[in-house]
């Protein structure tokens, strides 16, 4: 264990931390609503750790949905983590043992990926239990506080909160974009792609998390024919 | 027990498509336009979850556009991740009481 890097992971977590009090405090809120006892909003959050496929689950569970449709709608919504944590597989350490991959693996939010991924040099596994630590006591403190004490946050508060959540990944996107006209032409064709599936009625019937994995495999997958990276990078 | 059954549905999927790729990958793939693809995913997925979903962020158009604005302009001048967020969240509410 490195705990500078430890450190340094639960630092780079305060951020996402503080967003994901207000996001899952909202979760707390609509679980006690739903009538689910307290204690159950908590363990889905500290046991699944995502916001739409947890939304989306729990709303299941209150309306009575059975295994398997319970289970499709966490793989489709949540399927992107696959693609994350493929790229992430070859940021980390080679060395890092298998038993911490899969500790790792278990905190691989769109946010802590996100800024992962803002790491220029190799990712240690110190750095990254650090990284999935705060969020994770954020997470969970948020749910417990929203299902105790329902109501008590403005819902305006809440809502822009919810905002800040993708005010950082414009944050994270941004000044790559800026160094690079191959990334700013990836996230350009990404936008596109995803606004044409997402407004089109012809694709409505497609799930927005699959929407997202579509447009996530083109744009990069034509960012990687037309612009190849070289060794260096 | 059923609630619990499905709660446990729900945690094992979730944690199996997050852990088996960073479990399985252990090595650097070699192919130039594999690693190109996965160089390109974090923008390309950060982008695509972003757009157009930030525009309902809030529920109200007009104050997740001006969020929205906001968090642009702050990244553009490469602000860190507090500022960004914390410029669009109050952005946002402000434009709402205007």
């Amino acid at each position: 264990m490195n705990i500078n890097e430890f450190k340094r992971g639960l630092k780079k977590g305060i951020p996402i931390a503080l967003g994901y009090l207000s996001v899952s405090f909202t979760f707390g809120v609509k679980a006690a609503n739903g009538g689910l006892p307290w204690w159950i909003a908590i363990l889905i959050s500290a046991s699944n750790v995502t916001s739409a496929g947890q939304f989306a689950g729990t709303n299941l569970i209150l309306a009575g949905g059975s295994y398997i449709e319970i289970a499709i709608t966490t793989l489709i919504i949540n399927a992107r983590y696959m693609l994350m944590s493929f790229s992430l597989s070859q940021n980390l350490n080679q060395k890092i043992s298998a038993w911490k991959r899969w500790i790792i693996g278990f905190g691989i939010t769109d946010e802590i990926f996100a800024v992962a991924s803002m790491e220029q040099k190799t990712i240690q596994g110190s750095f990254m239990i650090g990284l999935i630590a705060t969020p994770f006591v954020g997470w969970t403190l948020g749910t417990t506080l929203g299902a105790l004490a329902s109501g008590i946050m403005p819902s305006f508060l809440s809502s822009a909160m919810e905002l800040g959540l993708y005010a950082m990944f414009i944050a994270i996107i941004i000044p790559p974009a800026k160094k690079s006209k191959q990334v700013l032409a990836v996230i350009g064709m990404a936008v596109i792609f995803e606004c044409v599936l997402y407004y089109c009625p012809v694709f409505a019937a497609i799930s927005a998390g699959f929407q997202v994995i579509i447009a996530t495999v083109i744009a990069a997958l034509l960012g990687a024919i037309l612009f190849p990276i070289g060794e260096s990078e | 027990m059923r609630t619990f059954t499905c709660i446990a549905i729900m945690a094992l999927i979730t944690y199996l498509i997050r852990t088996l790729p960073i479990a399985l990958f252990h090595k650097q793939v070699k192919s130039i336009i594999l690693k190109s693809f996965l160089y390109y995913v974090p923008y390309a997925v950060l982008a695509a979850l972003t757009f157009p979903a930030i525009f309902t962020a809030t529920g109200n158009l007009v104050t997740s556009i001006c969020g929205t604005i906001a968090a642009l302009i702050l990244a553009f001048w490469d602000q860190g991740l507090v500022i960004v967020a914390l410029g669009a969240v109050l952005a946002a509410i402000l434009s709402g009481f205007l």
